[in-house]
């Protein structure tokens, strides 16, 4: 019996607001426990949630960049549960009317390009979290807690670990490039829950599905729902059942692991969250958002093939994060070669952040820096030979590089009227060279040449000097 | 000083003359309240030292003559916060909680220069409507000490009438302003929803919840309410309305003004003898050159069951942080943190708090919601608009505010449906919004009745106009209670 397989999944990304969603407290990453906190989100008697607008906004924003629907007749709803990371008893989240619906995103698999639906996206809070202990307590972190939320969950369209995979990392890519969320798994800022079912093919009806959570990165998204693939086509050709369970990847054996069986619906009392208004969105507003709706990569990637001659490779790789990208178009307007920049970028630049464990705005490379620095390249002023030590100079301290050239006295020598006499000299001296290239031996040339370039400390321009030694072995 | 002979205004004038400190004013409540509370036990918590060091830094301030609240003695309810000192919706589960913040309304007091003395007593949670749900014991009604002061704040309205202050803040969720005022004859108001910040104030039903003004004289009202109004960035249910100085713009001319009584208030389930005082009262009007005229709110004969279920779900889930965890009751000997949760919440509420908790629970559980809390709300919605269609004709609904007088001690508590029928008249109010007050209009054997008056939403003011003309037809609030009991 051969099997297909469904799989849905949803995302939680963490909103980029100042503060949180629901509370003045600042919403910032790795602070103490406990500092990022107050009354409300300590959930202390007669506090009241209040919405950041700018949360929204970038929900809304989110919800564009993704195709959807945004509903206009919105309101928060409470999902009721106990929990200690829960101070309220409740979670403020859209259940009746979500914040949009209806939206896709398109991904790539071996080359077959198709469209992922998405049903719904939706605004709520973040809880705290809880950490066990080595004394036998637990502690609470609320930290956490009221940071905004969208959870995005995507239609069953999905047959292939890998088209999980494809559809997160596009997913993550509209996400970044939208500036709604910083999308960082390690962080917490990007959140994967899993559903995935089997059924024979042909069979109209979903298997038993299971849901994969506690998942680290898209590689363990993609790792646990291949091993489910295999695990549940096993149990049902052995004329097992398929239960509805909760599980989780383990990665030192690359199974998933039984977290527990679900049984019966839990009800959490959803109603209608009586401390907050029904909100009207007004179209006004989402043709504002949408017309600050920045670029999205695959449009980006267009442009750069199109228009700026880009490699179609070069050009995915460029646009794979925004930062890149803007990084990329900003050195670009500022006159530098399309071609070279993007060489320099995905060459030296990237050589130096996988060196050093860095972000690219982490590194002291600027856009400008990097454009003068092609400039001077494209202009004849440096090498690029030398080129290699400006850009180290640049990125390692943030030096500007046409002052520097100048200091260090980097620039390249183009003059004619400086280098034949020194040409002249090298093939006064070397006519050993000159007799073995009349001869056919054109190795000869590259002795001279470095002889020249030792004379010159590197810095004779090749092309001029190349010229001039033809033209003065001619002479002889 | 008695409050008994003097209005917010007069004292004003006292201390902008310097004939009286707000230090001696502070002190002679205090004075008031040793007297009297024995017997009534209005009181949760006194705060003398910190209120006399208000008063005090009021004092060498100067009273601002702008201001009639500066220099002015309040209580304050105790389901609303005050930095410092004990809140404790009177309940044992919060009988030792001391918040670290001011609610919004006491702050906009302080601000003014008014002076809160201490936490009134009331039923649990603001749960009940006779304040014998307290843990902190029955409050005593002051014109027959045998009898309850009605609730959730009684504690409020006892005090108000029996002297020890001069206005009380109360809140109200189906009635506890209004209920209590005409138990205890005094003036009750209930502000249109989102006139007043909810910020500070221990949530019972987030949709229906309102901080109230409980006082002897209408103009004391308007001048709280004045003072603690107004739009709060804290509480997004806030209004965004201007809020007029209520005192200033007072206006008694009822001429030309259009009363309707709707018919379900005046029938079945009333006491015919308070009908016959409200009809008097509805004369006094006509009397002013207001017309008078009977008409229909079907659904409000739903108004108690819908009330009920919506008022007990959002409990349910307001009610949840009180878990044991960070604050608050926490049952000892407990094994796990499921048993943490079960027993400080058995052990922390009284019955009538878990009675409705557990209703409310029930209204939302997947398969009832549809056709309890669904159901409730779109009744919710037809009385909202029963109502603004009567505004678009009238100015006032009126009727009584109860349907019997207050009920001896003892008497309803364990009867839950027929204690939940006297907020039959004032849950109207709270489901559409719309500012509503009580103010007394006659006795029955020796027991207060009160009328009540209910304008359209944000129409505060004209709550305020009509009950200030019938304060100066009738000046019931020259009577006295007597502060003894029946035997």
């Amino acid at each position: 019996m051969n099997f297909e397989t469904t799989i849905g999944l949803e995302v939680h990304v963490e909103l980029k607001t100042k503060s949180k969603m629901f509370s003045t407290s600042p919403a910032v990453y790795g602070a103490e426990p406990n500092t990022n906190t107050n009354v409300i989100d300590f959930g202390f008697p007669g506090t009241l949630p209040t919405v950041n607008k700018e949360g929204y906004r970038l929900g809304i924003m989110t919800a564009l960049a993704l195709h959807a629907e945004v509903e206009k007749h919105t309101h928060f709803d409470r999902k009721n549960y106990f929990y200690p990371d829960n101070p309220k008893a409740y979670q403020i989240t859209q259940y009746e009317k979500p914040l949009a619906h209806d939206g896709w995103i398109e991904i790539e698999v071996d080359g077959q390009k198709k469209k992922i639906g998405i049903e719904e996206m939706h605004v709520e809070e973040d809880a705290g979290k809880n950490t066990h202990g080595e004394d036998g307590y637990s502690y609470v972190d609320l930290n956490r807690q009221g940071t905004g939320l969208i959870e995005i969950v995507s239609k069953p369209d999905m047959t292939t670990p890998d088209e999980a995979y494809a559809y997160l990392e596009k997913l993550k890519q509209t996400i970044q490039f939208t500036g709604a969320s910083d999308v960082k798994m390690e962080e917490g800022s990007m959140r994967v829950d899993c559903n995935i079912s089997i059924r024979p093919i042909g069979s109209k009806k979903y298997g038993q599905k299971i849901e994969l959570k506690n998942l680290n990165s898209f590689n363990h998204v993609r790792l646990g729902l291949a091993f489910e693939e295999k695990r549940q086509a096993e149990i049902l050709r052995m004329g097992g059942e398929i239960l509805p369970e909760t599980r989780r990847f383990d990665e030192p054996s690359g199974e998933t692991i039984l977290m527990r069986v679900k049984e019966g619906k839990d009800d959490y009392r959803y109603f209608p969250e009586p401390d907050l208004p029904n909100y009207e969105i007004e179209q006004a507003w989402i043709d504002q958002i949408n017309s600050q709706l920045p670029e999205m990569p695959d449009k980006r990637r267009i442009r750069y093939v199109d228009e700026l001659e880009i490699p179609e490779y070069d050009a995915g790789v460029l646009t794979a994060t925004k930062e890149m990208s803007d990084f990329f178009e900003e050195s670009v307007s500022l006159g530098a070669n399309p071609k070279l920049v993007s060489n320099w970028l995905m060459g030296e630049v990237n050589a130096y952040m996988n060196a050093n464990q860095l972000d690219l705005l982490e590194t002291k490379l600027t856009p400008k820096n990097l454009a003068t620095m092609v400039k001077l390249i494209t202009e004849g002023t440096i090498s690029s030979k030398i080129a290699k030590k400006v850009f180290q100079e640049t990125i390692e301290n943030g030096t500007e590089p046409n002052q520097w050239v100048k200091e260090k006295g980097l620039i390249q020598e183009s003059d004619p009227a400086v280098l034949t006499p020194i040409i002249s000299e090298i093939l006064d001296n070397n006519e050993q060279s000159i007799i073995d290239f009349k001869n056919g031996k054109d190795r000869a040339i590259g002795f001279l040449v470095g002889q020249i370039m030792k004379q010159t400390h590197g810095q004779a321009n090749p092309k001029v000097v190349n010229q001039i030694l033809m033209s003065e072995i001619k002479k002889r | 000083m008695n409050y008994f002979d003097h209005s917010i205004e007069e004292l004003h004038e006292l201390l902008v003359n310097k004939e009286i400190t707000a230090t001696q004013l502070v002190e002679s409540t205090y004075e008031n309240i040793e007297a009297t509370d024995k017997k009534i036990n209005a009181f949760i918590t006194l705060n003398k030292e910190e209120a006399l060091k208000r008063a005090q830094a009021v004092d060498e301030k100067g009273i601002d003559t702008d201001n009639l609240m500066s220099g002015i003695p309040i209580a304050i309810k105790d389901n609303i916060l005050t930095t410092g000192i004990k809140t404790t919706a009177a309940s044992k589960m919060l009988e030792n909680f001391v918040p670290v913040y001011d609610a919004t309304v006491v702050e906009k007091l302080h601000q003014d220069g008014a002076i809160s003395v201490g936490k009134l007593n009331m039923d649990e949670f603001a749960m009940g409507s006779s304040s014998e749900t307290s843990y902190f014991g029955n409050v005593h009604n002051p014109w027959n000490l045998d009898r309850v002061p009605g609730g959730s704040s009684g504690g409020s309205a006892a005090s108000v009438a029996a002297g020890e202050i001069v206005a009380a803040l109360g809140t109200d969720t189906g009635g506890s302003v209004r209920q209590p005022a005409a138990f205890n004859g005094v003036f009750g108001i209930k502000p249109t929803y989102g006139r007043i910040s909810r910020w500070g104030v221990i949530a019972f039903s987030s949709s229906l919840d309102q901080v109230g003004v409980l006082s002897k004289r209408v103009k004391d009202a308007a001048a709280v309410l004045t003072s603690i109004s107004g739009e709060d960035s804290k509480d997004d249910t806030s209004a965004a309305v201007e809020v007029p100085d209520f005192v200033k713009n007072i206006n008694p001319d009822m001429k030309g003004k259009k009363i309707a009584v709707p018919k379900e208030f005046m029938g079945e389930g009333v006491n015919d003898q308070i009908i016959e005082v409200i009809k008097s009262a509805l004369q006094e009007f006509e009397k002013m050159g207001a017309t008078v005229e009977t008409i229909s709110l079907p659904h409000v004969k739903n108004a108690v069951p819908t009330y009920f279920i919506l008022a007990s779900s959002e409990a349910s889930s307001n009610l949840q942080r009180f878990d044991g965890i960070r604050y608050g009751f926490r049952a000892q000997d407990v094994k796990n943190l499921e048993d943490v949760y079960v027993k400080s919440r058995s052990e922390g509420f009284g019955d009538e708090v878990k009675r409705r908790l557990m209703l409310g629970t029930f209204a939302l559980s997947s398969g009832y919601y549809d056709v309890y809390f669904k159901k409730a709300a779109q009744i919710r919605t037809l009385i909202i608009q029963e109502m603004a269609k009567v505004f678009e004709e009238y100015d006032y609904i009126m009727g009584p505010s109860t349907p019997t007088t207050a009920f001896k001690i003892g008497d309803k508590i364990d009867d839950p449906v027929t204690m939940y029928m006297n907020d039959m008249l004032t849950i109207p109010a709270n489901m559409s919004g719309a500012p509503a007050a009580s103010i007394p209009a006659g006795m029955i054997d020796g027991m207060p009745v009160g009328l009540q008056i209910i304008a359209n939403n944000f129409d505060d003011q004209g709550v305020f106009d009509a009950a200030l003309a019938f304060e100066q037809a009738t000046k019931f609030y020259e009577k006295q209670p007597a502060m003894k009991g029946e035997n």
